[in-house]
C-alpha cells in the first residue's frame, strides 16, 4: 500500500515539476522574443537619431540673395559653391553633379532659414553646417561598404600617360579595384601588367613625386562599386572631408521638428505626432464622458431586465470587433453621410472613440462593481439620494480603476492603423496639421508608410519611429500603473 | 447636469459641417506610383508656396473607385495607376459625371524577378516561369494537370536542382496583375494546346494563367516589397517578384534574374527590350482645374524636365522615364488638357 502511495506522490511531484518547467520555459521564450525584438529595433533605429553635416564657409553673396527678399535667394547654389571650393580639382558637369549629390536638398533650406532669421549675414562669409544626403549618411554610418586603409610597404613611382597613370616599382601587393592614396590624390588601379599598374585618377595627385614605403596608403573597399549606391569617387570625397575633420555628427532634431518627406534625411515625425495628438484628443473628448456615463447608468441605475442584458452582451461583443470594421463604419457614416472631410483628425477621432468606447465602459463598470456595496448603503442610510450616493461616494472610489481603463483605451487608440485606412488617413502628408479638419496622419501609419518605401535609409527611420511609438505607449502604461498604485484602495 | 450640457455642446460643435472650400490637392491610387507622386508633391509644396498635396496609397482599383465617385470637392483630383484605366472604370466615371479625364503617362516600372547575390546566376524564359508557378500546366499530350514540378531541374535539366520557391505579391496588388499578364500569360501562350484553348475558350485560358499554385512553390509575401527583399537575403534559393526601384536600391544584396535572356536595367526597360515592364499613369480630373487651386502648376511640375527628364529627380527615385519623343507627347497632352474619349480606352 505504501509503495503505491509513494509512487503516486512521486508522480504528482513530477507533474508539478514538469508544469513549473513548462511555465518557466514559456516565460523565458517570451522574454527572449521581446529582448530580440527590442534589440533589433534599437540597433536599427538608433542611427536615425544622428545626422552628418559638413562644416562649410558659405558666402551670402549679394548677387544670389536680395537683401530685400532674403527668402527668394538661390541658396542651393551658395551651398554647392562652398562645397566645390573644398575640391578645387573637380571639374566637368558630370563630376560636379556627383559632388552636388553629396549634399541634401535640406542644406539649402537650412541656410535659407538661417539667413532669413539674420539678414545681416548677406554679403558676409560665415560657417554653416550643411546636411549631407542619405547615401553619404549611410556611408558614414558604415551601411554602404567597409573601408580598410593600410600603409603602403613598398616604394612606388608614378607617371602620367594621357588621362591615365602608370605606377611602377614594387606593385605586387596591389590588385585592381584598390585605391592608392598618394600626393593628395587618389588613383584607382584598373589593371596590372608587366610589373606596372595602370590607374585612373579619382582625385588628381598634386605632384608625381615617387613615394617611399609608408608614404602612401592603400584603400580597400569591401564591396565592389557595382554593389553599392555610392561610387568610389564619392567615397574618396567623403573620406577626405572626414580626415579634414569638417564632418560633424549631430543629433537629428529635425526628426522631431519636421513633417514627412520623400528624402529620408529630411523626413520627420512632427506631422504624425501632432496628428496622433489631435486624433486621440477627439477620441477621448467623446469616449470618456460617453463611456463613463454609460457605465454608471448601466451599473447603478438601469433596471436589470432583458434589454439591459442584450445591451451588455453587445458591448462585450463590440470590444471584440476587428478594428477595420469601425473604419468602414466611419467611411459610411462620417464621410459619406455627414460629409466630413477625408483624412481629418476629427473623423479619425470619431472612429477611434467608437473603437475604445467598449473598452472604457467595461473597465469603468468593473471598477464601479469593485466598490463595496456597504459604502453606497451607508450613504443611502444617512439619507443621501441614489444619485448623491453614486456621485459623491461610489464614483470617487472607482476613479482609479476607471482611469486605468481610459489609459489602456488611449494606448489602443494610439496604436491603431486599420480603421484609419478607410477614412484616408494613410497618406503622404508634408504639412503639419493645423487643426481638427486639416489632413493628418498618425504615428503608426507613418511607420507603415515608411516601411514600404524603397530607399534603404527609410528602414532605420522606420525603426526609430517605432522606438518613439513604443516610448509613448510605455509611458502611458506606466502612468496607468502609477495611478493604480497611488489611488487604489483595498477592502 | 452642467457637465452633460458641456459634453453635448462639444459634440454639436464638432459635428457642425461648416468647412471652408478645399485649397489642397488630393491624390489617391496605386502604391507603385506613390513614391513618385509624393516626391513631386513635396517639390511642388516647397517651390510653389501652395499647400503640399495629400497623397493616399489606396491601390490602383481603389483609386479609380474614389476618383470616379463624383465631381466636387469631396472627391480626389488625381489618381495614380499602375495600368491604364479600364473600360468599366471609364464608364463608371462617365455615369457619375466625371467626363473630362486627362491621362498622363509618367514612365515605366519594370517588374523584376530577383534572387540573393549568394546564389548562382539564373536565366529563365517566360514559359519556364509559367511552368514553375501556374496551378495547372499542360502535360506531354497537352492535357491540363496539377503542377507536378518540384525543382527547377524538373522543368529543364539545364536549370539547377533546387526547390522552386518564389515570393510574390498577393492578388490585391497591381504588381501581381501585371506579373500575371506580362509573364504568365505570355508563357502560357507558348504551349500549343493553351494557344488553341485561348482561341476556343478565352475564359478558361485566362483561368489557367491567372491561377498561381498553392502548394508552397509560390508564396504570397504581402504588399511590402522590402519584406520580400529581406526574405531573399535569408534564403538564397528563393526568387522574388517586385518593382524595379527596389532592385536598384538593394543592389548590394540581391540581383536580377534574366527573363528571356534580358536583364532588367534602366536601359533595357526604357528601350523596351525588357518585356516585363508596364507603363505608369496619373489621371487628372479636368473638371476640378478651375475649382481647386494649383492643379495646373502641379501637373506642370510633374511633366517638367526637372522631374520627368532623363536626369530628373524621379529617375533618381527609380522611375524609368519616358523616351524623349514620348515625353514631348505627354507634355503636349498636359499643355492642351486633352481629355480621354471612349475610343482611347480599351
Amino acid at each position: 500500500m505504501t509503495e503505491v502511495r509513494k509512487g503516486l506522490i512521486a508522480k504528482r511531484y513530477a507533474t508539478e515539476r514538469r508544469f513549473r518547467i513548462y511555465g518557466a520555459t514559456a516565460l523565458a521564450l517570451t522574454a527572449l522574443f521581446i529582448v530580440f525584438l527590442l534589440a533589433d529595433i534599437v540597433i536599427k533605429g538608433l542611427p536615425a537619431f544622428t545626422e552628418p553635416r559638413v562644416k562649410l564657409d558659405v558666402t551670402g553673396a549679394a548677387d544670389k540673395v536680395d537683401a530685400a527678399k532674403p527668402a527668394a535667394g538661390d541658396y542651393e547654389a551658395i551651398v554647392r559653391e562652398a562645397l566645390r571650393a573644398r575640391f578645387p580639382t573637380v571639374s566637368g558637369r558630370a563630376e560636379r553633379r556627383k559632388l552636388n549629390g553629396l549634399l541634401s536638398q535640406g542644406a539649402a533650406d537650412d541656410l535659407r532659414r538661417m539667413v532669413v532669421a539674420d539678414p545681416a549675414l548677406i554679403g558676409k562669409t560665415f560657417p554653416f553646417a550643411a546636411l549631407l544626403s542619405d547615401d553619404a549618411d549611410l556611408f558614414y554610418k558604415g551601411r554602404q561598404t567597409g573601408v580598410a586603409l593600410t600603409k603602403g610597404a613598398t616604394s612606388l613611382q608614378f607617371a602620367e600617360s594621357g588621362e591615365a597613370y602608370v605606377i611602377t616599382g614594387d606593385v605586387a601587393g596591389l590588385s585592381p579595384g584598390q585605391i592608392v592614396l598618394v600626393n593628395e590624390g587618389a588613383l584607382r588601379i584598373t589593371g596590372i601588367a608587366n610589373g606596372a599598374a595602370q590607374a585612373e585618377a579619382l582625385a588628381r595627385p598634386v605632384t608625381l613625386n615617387p613615394a617611399a614605403a609608408g608614404g602612401w596608403n592603400i584603400m580597400t573597399l569591401a564591396k565592389p562599386e557595382a554593389d553599392r549606391r555610392i561610387s568610389d569617387q564619392e567615397i574618396i570625397w567623403l573620406e577626405e572631408l572626414k580626415s579634414e575633420g569638417v564632418v560633424e555628427k549631430a543629433f537629428a532634431t529635425r526628426f522631431f521638428t519636421s513633417g514627412d518627406s520623400r528624402e529620408p534625411e529630411l523626413a520627420g515625425l512632427r506631422g504624425a505626432l501632432v496628428g496622433s495628438l489631435l486624433t486621440v484628443l477627439v477620441a477621448l473628448a467623446l469616449s470618456i464622458p460617453l463611456g463613463v456615463a454609460a457605465a454608471i447608468y448601466l451599473e447603478e441605475f438601469a433596471a436589470k431586465n432583458r434589454l439591459t442584458d442584450i445591451i451588455e452582451v453587445n458591448i462585450n461583443n463590440l470590444a471584440a470587433v476587428p478594428s477595420i470594421i469601425f473604419g468602414l463604419l466611419g467611411l459610411a457614416m462620417f464621410l459619406s453621410f455627414f460629409g466630413l472631410p477625408r483624412s481629418a483628425p476629427l473623423v479619425g477621432g470619431l472612429v477611434l472613440a467608437l473603437l475604445v468606447l467598449p473598452t472604457i465602459i467595461i473597465a469603468a463598470r468593473a471598477a464601479l462593481k469593485a466598490v463595496p456595496p456597504s459604502i453606497k448603503e451607508a450613504a443611502l442610510g444617512v439619507g443621501a439620494s441614489h444619485q448623491q450616493a453614486v456621485f459623491h461616494h461610489v464614483l470617487p472610489l472607482a476613479l482609479p480603476g476607471i482611469l486605468t481603463g481610459i489609459i489602456l483605451g488611449l494606448a489602443r487608440a494610439f496604436g491603431e492603423t486599420a480603421p484609419l485606412l478607410m477614412i484616408g488617413m494613410v497618406a503622404f502628408i508634408v504639412d503639419i496639421p493645423k487643426g481638427f479638419e486639416s489632413a493628418a496622419t498618425v504615428l503608426p501609419v507613418q511607420i507603415f508608410l515608411w516601411s514600404d518605401l524603397p530607399e534603404i535609409a527609410f528602414q532605420s527611420k522606420t525603426a526609430a519611429a517605432i522606438m518613439v511609438l513604443l516610448a509613448v505607449l510605455f509611458s502611458l502604461n506606466a502612468v496607468a500603473i502609477y495611478l493604480r498604485r497611488r489611488f487604489e484602495r483595498r477592502w | 447636469m452642467k457637465r452633460i450640457l458641456a459634453a453635448a455642446s462639444l459634440l454639436a460643435l464638432a459635428a457642425s459641417p461648416a468647412f471652408a472650400a478645399r485649397d489642397q490637392i488630393r491624390i489617391v491610387g496605386s502604391s507603385t506610383v506613390y513614391p513618385f507622386t509624393t516626391t513631386v508633391a513635396e517639390q511642388f509644396g516647397k517651390t510653389s508656396g501652395m499647400k503640399t498635396p495629400v497623397v493616399e496609397s489606396t491601390g490602383t482599383g481603389g483609386g479609380f473607385k474614389l476618383f470616379c465617385a463624383s465631381v466636387g470637392e469631396d472627391s480626389p483630383d488625381f489618381t495614380n495607376a499602375s495600368r491604364a484605366i479600364k473600360k468599366g472604370e471609364f464608364e463608371d466615371c462617365a455615369k457619375n459625371g466625371v467626363t473630362d479625364i486627362v491621362e498622363i503617362k509618367i514612365g515605366f516600372d519594370g517588374l523584376s524577378l530577383a534572387q540573393s547575390k549568394a546564389a548562382p546566376d539564373l536565366g529563365l524564359s517566360k514559359q519556364q516561369v509559367f511552368m514553375a508557378l501556374a496551378a495547372q500546366v499542360p502535360d506531354k499530350d497537352g492535357k491540363l494537370v496539377p503542377n507536378p514540378y518540384k525543382t527547377w531541374s524538373d522543368i529543364d535539366p539545364s536549370l539547377p536542382n533546387v526547390k522552386i520557391e518564389v515570393l510574390g505579391p498577393p492578388p490585391t496588388s497591381g504588381t501581381r496583375d501585371s506579373f500575371a499578364e506580362l509573364v504568365m500569360e505570355k508563357g502560357a501562350e507558348k504551349f500549343e494546346s493553351l494557344a488553341e484553348l485561348k482561341k476556343s475558350d478565352a475564359k478558361a485560358f485566362e483561368k489557367v494563367w491567372k491561377s498561381m499554385r498553392e502548394d508552397g512553390a509560390f508564396i504570397e509575401a504581402g504588399e511590402n516589397d522590402n519584406l520580400i527583399v529581406q526574405k531573399l537575403q535569408a534564403n538564397p534559393n528563393a526568387l522574388g517578384i517586385f518593382g524595379f526601384s527596389f532592385l536598384e536600391e538593394n543592389a548590394a544584396t540581391i540581383k536580377d534574374v534574366a527573363v528571356d535572356g534580358v536583364k532588367a536595367t534602366y536601359e533595357t526597360i526604357a528601350d523596351g527590350s525588357y518585356k516585363v515592364a508596364r507603363p505608369l499613369f496619373v489621371y487628372m480630373k479636368k473638371q476640378h482645374v478651375d475649382v481647386i487651386p494649383g492643379m495646373k502648376e502641379f501637373v506642370a511640375e510633374f511633366v517638367s524636365e526637372k522631374a520627368l527628364g532623363e536626369e530628373g529627380y524621379l529617375a533618381e527615385k527609380g522611375l524609368v522615364t519616358l523616351p524623349g519623343d514620348q515625353l514631348e507627347k505627354v507634355k503636349a497632352t498636359v499643355e492642351g488638357m486633352v481629355v480621354l474619349t471612349a475610343a482611347d480606352v480599351k
